[in-house]
């Protein structure tokens, strides 16, 4: 059964000129457990509000969305969202270990290992050693792991994230793509990933989804069959990676 | 940042320049010293005074109403402060009404305090409690109205309970504004205090600081309103007496007019 169901899901905004913009048009997605998936498609497409709104931090304005035979109505308890300004949605009065003990506190409440499980997510992450710093001491890279081990410290069997490499500098998010796939590969959560980085996507993905300009919907599906573990040397060097790059390059541009 | 702050020597050595040059001064105009005692003779009298015991009863009162109002201000100030902040149509409901009496001067309220409350304790609680609230509410209310949407939807999709995002996410991320409003208010409060104790009070140091002052004069004052009178003409006839004081000062800078005047000529 799929972990997460999308039914006809749009969202429509009244402006204050009173007339109406659609940001998503007419979405359905089905989402089996386990899968790693991407949504692609140029800036403006109404990517957050797709996530946001699966995410039941925002009532979409028609169609609705499954988790786990659940219809949403509201954040749902297995699911959490990795915002794209991840450095404002660090607590700040936190340390890095007070942070993803957050997660962990917000799943299950207080107890007395949260602690020794929480440094291992850090280590997880490669920020041993950082766990007493504050997240403004931390570089944005540092501070993406932290969010990302405070997502994970949560167990979500659903992780949504928005273009959370998007800021990064080059390097640091190849880095933090294996780091996210060894993550994925080892806890078995179902994640989906928002990007504007065709390459990146297929790097990570199970599937594609390739998203039309506003007001957004699904165009096409791509299966991306490459073995794993991936490399991002090998994996990237393969002709059949340029040839979905292009593909995807010229959907999204027309 | 640094946890221990370093002795401020530099701050401390003018507040030292300012006391020798009180003491220097004093002791440098002889006729300016019965207006300005060197600061030892003032210290040893406030010695004196401590030793004899009124000025420990007095500053024991006043420190106990300025708890007293200091804590209310604080507790009704951020939860109010908290609630505006939080939900926008409880601030469009009370906006004006807080932005007509927040300038109203505090000490001009003492008058209506006195005509509700009588001049006891509970009045000048009440009259620091008016003037302590506003700074302390009006910094909750902007920082909990500056913390980011994204940090609440943050505890939003990791499932938290309101009252969990009030106390893991509103009360730490508007801490700063919150302590910023609970330091004015702290000078606030004990001005407050002080004066309503000057103007209306029957103990405190505001009590007793001007009548100090005076003591002599105002001995016989005090015998004749104290005696068998309600609270609201003690009120009336402590108005009264500093009026009648204020016309006193009038004459006497005439008198010194004419004197002037009378001086050249002898």
């Amino acid at each position: 059964m799929a972990i997460l169901v999308v039914q006809g899901l749009s969202k429509s905004y009244r402006q204050a000129s009173g007339e109406t913009t659609v940001a998503i048009g007419d979405i359905t997605c089905h989402v089996e457990a386990g899968e790693f998936i991407s949504f692609v498609g140029p800036s403006g497409c109404g990517k957050t509000t797709l996530l946001m709104s699966i995410a039941g931090l925002l009532a979409p304005t028609s169609g609705r969305v499954i988790v786990n035979g659940n219809p949403v109505a509201g954040p749902p308890a297995n699911l959490v969202l990795l915002f794209q300004e991840y450095n404002k949605s660090l607590f700040a009065w936190r340390s890095v270990l007070g942070n993803v003990r957050f997660g962990l506190e917000a799943r299950r409440g207080y107890s007395a290992g949260a602690g020794e499980k929480a440094k291992g997510l850090i280590e997880l992450v490669g920020l041993k050693g950082f766990e007493n710093h504050y997240p403004w001491e931390l570089s944005g890279g540092m501070q993406q792991r932290v969010a990302i081990a405070r997502a994970l410290a949560y167990g979500p069997e659903v992780l949504l994230m928005d273009e959370p490499f998007g800021s990064l500098d080059a390097l640091t998010r190849l880095e933090l793509e294996d780091v996210l796939l060894r993550i994925w590969a080892e806890l078995k959560t179902t994640i989906l990933f928002i990007t504007h980085d065709i390459e990146e996507a297929i790097y990570l993905s199970d599937r594609i989804w390739v998203l039309s300009r506003r007001p957004s919907r699904i165009i096409d599906e791509i299966e991306i069959t490459f073995p794993r573990p991936r490399n991002q040397v090998t994996t990237r060097a393969e002709g059949r990676f340029m040839e979905i790059r292009n593909a995807i390059y010229h959907q999204i541009r027309n | 940042m640094d946890g221990v702050k370093k002795f401020n020597w530099l701050g401390w050595s003018a507040c030292a320049l300012l006391l020798c040059l009180w003491e220097l001064g004093s002791r440098a105009a002889p006729k300016l010293q019965l207006y300005v005692p060197p600061i030892s003779q003032v210290m040893a009298a406030l010695g004196q005074l401590a030793l004899a015991g009124p000025i420990a009863k007095h500053l024991m009162i006043t420190v106990g109403r300025f708890v007293e109002g200091y804590l209310l201000s604080a507790a009704i100030g951020v939860s109010l402060g908290i609630v505006l902040g939080y939900f926008r149509i409880v601030h469009s409901f009370l906006e004006t009404l807080i932005e007509f009496l927040r300038p109203m001067p505090s000490v001009a309220i003492i008058p209506v305090a006195i005509l509700a409350l009588g001049i006891g304790d509970s009045m000048i609680v009440a009259v620091t409690v008016y003037a302590t609230v506003w700074p302390i509410l009006i910094n909750t209310l902007d920082g909990v109205r500056r913390i980011e949407k994204i940090l609440l939807d943050t505890g939003r999709t990791f499932s938290l309970a309101r009252r969990q995002i009030l106390w893991q996410i509103i009360l730490p991320a508007a801490s700063p504004y919150i302590v910023t409003g609970l330091r004015v208010g702290l000078s606030i409060a004990l001005i407050l205090v002080t004066t309503a104790e000057m103007i209306a009070g029957s103990k405190g140091l505001g009590f007793f600081y001007p009548r100090r002052r005076t003591l002599d004069e105002q001995r016989g004052h005090v015998r004749r309103y104290s005696a068998g009178r309600g609270p609201w003409l003690h009120a009336q006839s402590t108005v009264s007496r500093r009026r009648s004081e204020g016309d006193a000062l009038a004459p006497r800078r005439d008198r010194a007019g004419i004197c002037l005047r009378c001086s050249p000529g002898d």
